[in-house]
Formats: structure tokens, C-alpha cells, sequence
């Protein structure tokens, strides 16, 4: 394993950022977010969750797809540039990568996001194992281990250091760059390092939504849960914002607009929310017309649909950012909860 | 070379209140006064018309000065509009202010039908302030740059 | 809270209300939700603790096209929107059975977060029988404490007092919690520099992911359709687009509810990035008292708002150039 002071890893990101962008945990106006690295920037790398996760780095909140200037007849389209600079994003948790999972299942089958491919090809992910996990955690219910990070580099932070191991041959070759900032730790260290590992699981097992059970919930029990009275319940707190949507790692829905700038037409693609009213709005109205309908349609989508599509894997990756997050302190996991009751 | 040496010439929208301002601005015309062509009126029924979100509509598209126009308190069409325009558009500078935008970006000036004389050196005082402010900024939407 | 539990089985049971509003057990020790209780069963699962900030009474705006009454838990602030909503006619009296519930400061598990406290397992001294100027927040990381008033809400900081301004009974004692005034911040922030308050809006707006949540938390947003929901202007209602979207949905947000906001802070609650949106709705609340008088949102229900009024001799847009 290598290692690198926790002091010089402003060093190592300044290294990085010399050819490539670089994304990591930034504190602005006291909320931590992926942010692009800059010299001022104030890295929050002990933060557990970041508010938004960082999905926006492979797929943003908002992009141009094209642009149309000109005037009558003579019409240029110029489509927008794909991602072509290799970028790292430092310090995701194993939750958010378990969400770019998801995200791949979307864009990268038949019929490919262009950009969103062109962003994974390019992307590099330095993972990072939890420290701190939280009661609003459960990874572990999805089968993630976060002591144990799966991406092209892992990274675990222990006393002083921070611990590094390429996993795949774009880690490899991020690791070979840098080799000048990291050193081989010893057997004592790799030893602290499983120690941590250790430590790290034993707490999430302590966690009150590790043992939650997922039992009932696959694609057999669709018109089951479909038609379960239980959402006329469930929904009712629900203040209809786009808030679980918006920091969830793995919703994927977005929907695409046109700008008018005054000389042309931007044609850009936003995040879109299945809790607002205009969510798959056509020429003849909305096939959900009911708030019900559309917090019904967010939970059976990452519950049934979506496993149901995707050899049984769920679409939630167990963050708990919704649960954290909900102004009306609703979420996945009394969602689970209450189908169990 | 020759982009950069170009004069700036801000963008001016003014909202005129049908029945004042914009005859207002008609009588400073045919009496031969000048104002400059940066100012781009636009006519409304009354300046109670005037939603905030025009004028913020204004600057994101690329306007570096809103002016509206309407007519003398007391006077107006419908009795009592500009009365409502007047606390909406107080409370809406003072927003824009707050959050940083320069002050002198926005104003409201009572014009009525036979003052041609009061609509063009208003505009002219108005575009000259612009022009000391320099181009809109802080409240300018850059897919709209260019 | 036994005391308002047993008086709404009481009335559930005579058939004066149909059903309860009022807050739901969480899963967690600070996750309780608003919920409807129909039932003396149901009233099981009922709560009222530090963390029961939410303002029911736009959740009335639905109850009121029910049958029958509604018994709606309000607290004193909550109370300002409802009477606000009444004079919008957007609720109706008649379908509210109202219990002014007292009020000891609500917590905000951000603010315990914020501390450093991580992990928590759960947090002692929030309830309403042994409330204490002293939580103990169990963690998987060891026992800490947090003093309530480091824990509360900003908008509890700068209360409006704890008398309700409407209500069919009132159960329970309060406690001041006020100890700051609410402009203050505002005050402030008049002073910077026109640069100085450009860079900090600009830096707290642009954290803003346009979720929304803001808006529909708002009592005093109550339109069928939003402005920014319409297709025919395009106001990008979820477009995190460019940073002049932000500014212009916080501008408008705010200046729709001017005169009607009571201020209940709901806004600066919910917002998952913790942008400080009353900042907005009080510098129009604090403009419009030294422009046109104090005047409180939702405390009289027949005094005229102040964007719906006017005088002959208001002040001239031109006075914020002249007040520099």
C-alpha cells in the first residue's frame, strides 16, 4: 500500500490538478459539496456526505446539448463539445460510487449518453473509506461494504495519513503521476489500516437502518405494491419539492429545455424531479396527476421498476441524504418500513 | 483589435405608461428633442403594469439600464395604479440593492403626456449614468453573452 | 404532551373533529413528520417535541376541502400563517378545530450537527415532559450534550412572541426564547459594501439546487400554479442553469410574498443547503415597516397589506440612491 501525509495532500491535489480537473469535498458558505479543486478552495475531506452527491461530475445538473444561432433561413447548429480531459473525483464514498453503478445501468445501455460515457471514459474515481459513518446510513442493507472501497484507486484515512491502493489500470496510471508524493508504508500501517476497517464495520452493524430488510420488494410484487392503499398514506407530508431527487446519487430522470438568448436557442438538459407537477408533461397533459401518484412513481421506481429492469439491482444506494434532507422528514427508509408493518 | 476599441453603448429598456409617458415621449419627438437611441421603449397600459420580473427579465437578457415611466401621482388613468407601481418598484430597488446590484440601474420617473421636455433629459440623465456604471454585470446571464 | 393527546382523542371521539393534524413519531429520535391521525389508535404514534418546527397550517389548505373539522395542532407562529391564509381565503375557519400548542423553542439537528456531533443514536431532553436547557445527544461515538438554545432554530432566536393569534384553546406553558432581534442580520448586511453584498449572495445562492422545497414549504405560497411551474415564461423552474436564475428565483420568491410573509421561517428550515432565505423576506419585511408602518403578516386579519394599499405621500422609489 502507499501512503502520503494528510499535511502534503494539498501538494498531491495541486499535483493532480496540473493536467487535470479535479473534484472534490469544498465547503461554501458552510455546506460541503463536489466542488473543482482551486488553490483558495476549503477542502471538507472528512465530511461523511457531501449535500448533493457527486453525480454532478458525470452527470450535471444542468448541460447544453447544442446551440442554434442565426436568423431566418440560415440556421447553425453547433453541438456541444463531449467531455474530453481526463478529471479525478477525490474522495467519494462507496454509497455515491454504488450510484454511478446505477447511473451506467441508464446511459451507458443501448442507446448510449454520449456524454455521459465521454465523462465516465475520462473520469477517474479515488474512493474513500467511511470514518465516521451515521445513523442515517445503510449501505450495508444494498451490500456495500464502506470500509472497503471499490473504485480505480481506494484510499483510507488513518491517524496522520492517507492510505492509497489502485484497483484498476486508470488508478494505476493516476497512481504512476503521482509517484513522487507517495511513499510504501510498512506492515504496521496496513495492519492500522485493517484496523480501521474493522473499527469502521463494527459501527455500521450498530446502526439503526443496518438490518432494515428488504424482503418483499423485487419485480414480482409490482401490481401488489402498485395498488397498496399504503400510498394514500404515506404521501401525505410530502411538500412536493425536488429535494430527494436532487441529492439522491442515483435519480437519473432529467428533462430537456430550450433557452431562447435573445440570438439563438440553447438546448440544454436539466435534472428532472418525479415529485413536480410538469414530470413527463405531454402534448395531451400528465399521466400523473396526483401528488400520490408521483411520490408513488419515486419509490417503485428504485424499488420494483428499476430491479425489476436491472437483474434485482435497487436503484438506492443506501446514502441516507433523503433522510437527512426531507423537509418533511419523509423517506426510502419509512417508505421500506411501512410496506413491512 | 477593433472589439475591444468599440464604445460602449449600453442598452437601455424603458417601460412608458400608455397614457403619459409615451405620449410623453411622442411630443419629445415631434418637438425635435433629442435623446439617445440606446433607450428602447417599451409601451405598457399603466407602469403598474410593470412586474418585477420584467425588469429582471430586462437585464438577463442583456438590458444595462431599466427606466420606467409613468404618469404624476394623482394623475393616473386608472386612478390609482402608479400608487402600486410606486411601493412595488421601492421595495424591488431596494432588494437590488441589497443583494449588491449598483443603485442607479433602475428608476422610476413621473412623466406625464405634455412634458416632452422632462421625458428626453430624463433619458439623456439616465444614460448617462449608465454609461458611468459601465455594462450590466452582476445581474447579466452569460448564455446570453455574445 | 398527555394533555393535548388526551383532548384530541376527547374530540375525535365526540365527533367534534374528523381528524387530528399534528406530528407523527420518526424512525430516529428527531424525524418526526405532519400527519393526520384518524383514529384514538392512530393517536399513538402522535408527538409534539423540539422537533416538531413544521408549520401545519398550509397542510390546512388540503384539510379544509375534506369533511368535516380538522384539529390542527398550531404553534404560536404557525398561528400568524393561518390567519394570513384566512385572509387569502385559502383556508377555512369553519373546517379548523385550532389547539394553540405552547411553544419552548424548536431544535434544528443541523445545528447539532454543525456541532461536530455525528452519529447520533438519540437525543434526550426534547421532549416535551423533560425538556431541558441541556440535550444529552447519545452517538455511536459517545455521549455528548448541546445546550438547547445553541440547537434552535434561527427563527426562534428572534420570536415573535408566544401568544397565538388564533386558536379554539390553547394547551400548555410556553418559554421566551427571544434573544436576538431580527433584523439585525439585515442591518448588517445594508452596511456591507455594494461588492461585499454581491460576493455574499452570490456565494449563498450559489449553493441553491432549485428543489424548490423553499417555495412549497412557504404557507404564504399557496398559488395552484407557481410562476416558475409555468411552461409559457421561461422561468426554468429546475434548471440550475446559470447563476442569474438563482438570483432571480430568490428575488421573486421573496417579492411575492412580501406583505404576506408573517416570517415564520419555514423557508430557511427546509432549504438542504442552508442558503439563509429569510434574509430576503425581511428585508422586505423590514423596509416595508420603515416605508409604510409596522405591519405584522397574519396578526390582523382585516388591516389592508402594505402591497395592496398605498398613500398619497409614499416615499419615491428614488429614496434607496438617496439613502445610499
Amino acid at each position: 500500500m502507499l501512503k502520503i501525509e494528510k499535511q502534503k495532500l494539498s501538494a498531491l491535489f495541486s499535483k493532480i490538478a496540473e493536467d487535470k480537473d479535479l473534484y472534490l469535498p469544498v465547503k461554501e458558505a458552510g455546506q460541503v459539496n463536489f466542488a473543482a479543486w482551486t488553490e483558495e478552495a476549503e477542502v471538507a475531506l472528512d465530511t461523511l456526505k457531501t449535500v448533493k452527491s457527486p453525480k454532478d461530475a458525470f452527470f450535471p445538473q444542468s448541460e447544453n446539448l447544442y446551440t442554434c444561432r442565426g436568423t431566418n433561413k440560415n440556421i447553425q447548429i453547433k453541438p456541444e463539445e463531449l467531455c474530453d480531459k481526463a478529471f479525478v473525483v477525490f474522495g467519494m464514498k462507496m454509497c455515491d460510487v454504488k450510484g454511478i453503478e446505477v447511473l451506467d445501468k441508464v446511459f451507458l445501455a443501448d442507446p448510449v449518453d454520449t456524454f455521459y460515457k465521454a465523462r465516465r471514459e475520462h473520469g477517474i474515481i479515488v474512493a474513500m473509506a467511511c470514518n465516521e459513518p451515521e445513523e442515517t446510513c445503510f449501505c450495508k442493507v444494498f451490500g456495500t461494504d464502506a470500509a472497503e472501497p471499490v473504485a480505480d484507486v481506494a484510499t483510507w484515512m488513518v491517524g496522520d495519513f492517507l492510505y492509497w491502493q489502485a484497483k484498476t489500470e486508470k488508478g494505476e496510471a493516476l497512481t504512476k503521476e503521482l509517484e513522487s508524493l507517495l511513499t510504501t508504508s510498512d506492515a504496521n500501517e496496513d495492519a492500522a489500516v485493517e484496523a480501521k476497517k474493522a473499527e469502521i464495520r463494527t459501527i455500521i452493524d450498530k446502526l439503526p437502518y443496518s438490518n432494515l430488510s428488504l424482503e418483499g420488494w423485487n419485480g414480482d410484487v409490482l401490481m401488489e405494491k402498485f395498488d397498496s392503499p399504503i400510498w394514500e398514506e404515506l404521501y401525505k407530508p410530502c411538500l412536493a419539492c425536488g429535494t430527494c431527487t436532487f441529492v439522491c446519487p442515483t435519480c437519473q430522470c432529467y428533462d430537456i429545455k430550450d433557452y431562447d438568448t435573445g440570438h439563438g436557442v440553447q438546448r440544454f438538459r436539466c435534472w428532472d424531479s418525479c415529485m413536480y407537477s410538469d414530470f413527463t408533461m405531454m402534448a395531451h397533459g400528465n399521466n400523473r396527476t396526483s401528488q400520490m401518484q408521483r411520490f408513488r412513481q419515486r419509490f417503485m421506481h428504485k424499488l420494483v421498476y428499476f430491479p425489476a429492469n436491472n437483474d434485482g439491482m435497487y436503484s438506492c444506494v443506501g446514502c441516507g441524504r433523503c433522510v437527512e434532507k426531507c423537509p418533511a422528514a419523509l423517506n426510502i427508509v419509512k417508505v421500506i418500513k411501512a410496506f413491512q408493518e | 483589435m477593433s472589439i475591444e476599441n468599440k464604445e460602449f453603448r449600453p442598452k437601455i429598456v424603458a417601460f412608458c405608461c400608455n397614457w403619459c409617458s409615451y405620449a410623453g415621449a411622442d411630443l419629445a419627438g415631434s418637438s425635435r428633442l433629442a435623446y439617445p437611441a440606446d433607450v428602447k421603449i417599451i409601451r405598457v397600459p399603466c407602469s403598474c403594469r410593470v412586474n418585477p420580473m420584467f425588469i429582471l427579465r430586462a437585464f438577463q437578457k442583456g438590458a444595462d439600464g431599466v427606466i420606467i415611466c409613468g404618469c404624476h401621482p394623482g394623475d393616473c388613468h386608472y386612478s390609482t395604479g402608479n400608487y402600486y407601481a410606486r411601493r412595488r418598484m421601492t421595495l424591488l430597488f431596494s432588494m437590488l440593492d441589497y443583494i449588491g446590484i449598483e443603485n442607479g440601474r433602475t428608476r422610476v420617473e413621473w412623466v406625464s403626456a405634455a412634458e416632452g421636455v422632462k421625458f428626453s433629459t430624463t433619458m439623456n440623465e439616465f444614460v448617462e449614468k449608465i454609461h458611468s456604471l459601465g455594462e450590466n454585470v452582476r445581474l447579466e446571464d452569460l448564455r446570453c453573452k455574445n | 404532551m398527555q394533555e393535548l393527546i388526551n383532548r384530541a382523542k376527547e374530540l375525535l371521539a365526540n365527533g367534534t373533529v374528523a381528524r387530528v393534524l399534528g406530528w407523527k413519531k420518526g424512525d430516529l429520535s428527531y424525524n418526526c413528520e405532519p400527519a393526520f391521525f384518524e383514529t384514538a389508535e392512530d393517536m399513538e404514534n402522535f408527538v409534539y417535541d423540539g422537533f416538531c418546527g413544521a408549520n401545519l397550517s398550509k397542510y390546512m389548505i388540503e384539510a379544509s376541502k375534506l369533511e368535516g373539522k380538522t384539529l390542527v395542532c398550531l404553534k404560536p407562529c404557525d398561528s400568524y400563517s393561518f390567519v394570513q391564509l384566512m385572509k387569502e381565503h385559502r383556508v377555512d375557519r369553519e373546517k379548523a378545530y385550532i389547539i394553540g400548542v405552547a411553544c419552548r423553542g424548536k431544535l434544528d439537528i443541523e445545528k447539532i450537527k454543525a456541532q461536530g456531533i455525528k452519529g447520533i443514536e438519540s437525543v434526550e431532553g426534547a421532549a416535551w415532559e423533560d425538556a431541558n436547557d441541556v440535550l444529552t445527544v447519545k452517538t455511536f461515538y459517545g455521549d455528548k450534550t448541546c445546550n438547547w438554545s445553541d440547537a434552535m432554530l434561527e427563527r426562534c432566536h428572534v420570536c415573535k412572541g408566544k401568544e397565538h393569534v388564533i386558536f379554539d384553546e390553547q394547551i400548555g406553558e410556553s418559554r421566551e426564547t427571544k434573544d436576538a432581534d431580527r433584523f439585525d442580520r439585515v442591518a448588517e448586511i445594508e452596511a456591507m459594501s455594494p461588492e461585499e453584498k454581491f460576493a455574499f449572495f452570490r456565494s449563498e445562492l450559489s449553493k441553491c439546487i432549485r428543489c424548490n422545497a423553499c417555495r412549497n414549504v412557504c404557507p404564504a405560497c399557496s398559488c395552484r400554479k407557481c410562476v416558475f411551474d409555468s411552461t409559457k415564461f421561461d422561468s426554468a423552474q429546475k434548471a440550475n442553469t446559470d447563476s442569474f436564475e438563482e438570483k432571480m428565483f430568490h428575488i421573486i420568491r421573496a417579492f411575492h410574498v412580501a406583505g404576506r410573509c408573517t416570517d415564520c421561517g419555514e423557508c430557511s428550515r427546509v432549504c438542504p443547503q442552508g442558503i439563509p432565505l429569510h434574509l430576503f423576506n425581511r428585508k422586505f419585511i423590514k423596509d416595508i415597516n420603515e416605508f409604510y408602518g409596522e405591519y405584522q403578516a397574519g396578526a390582523d386579519i382585516d388591516e389592508k397589506a402594505p402591497l395592496t394599499n398605498f398613500t398619497f405621500d409614499d416615499v419615491e422609489p428614488g429614496i434607496v440612491a438617496e439613502r445610499g
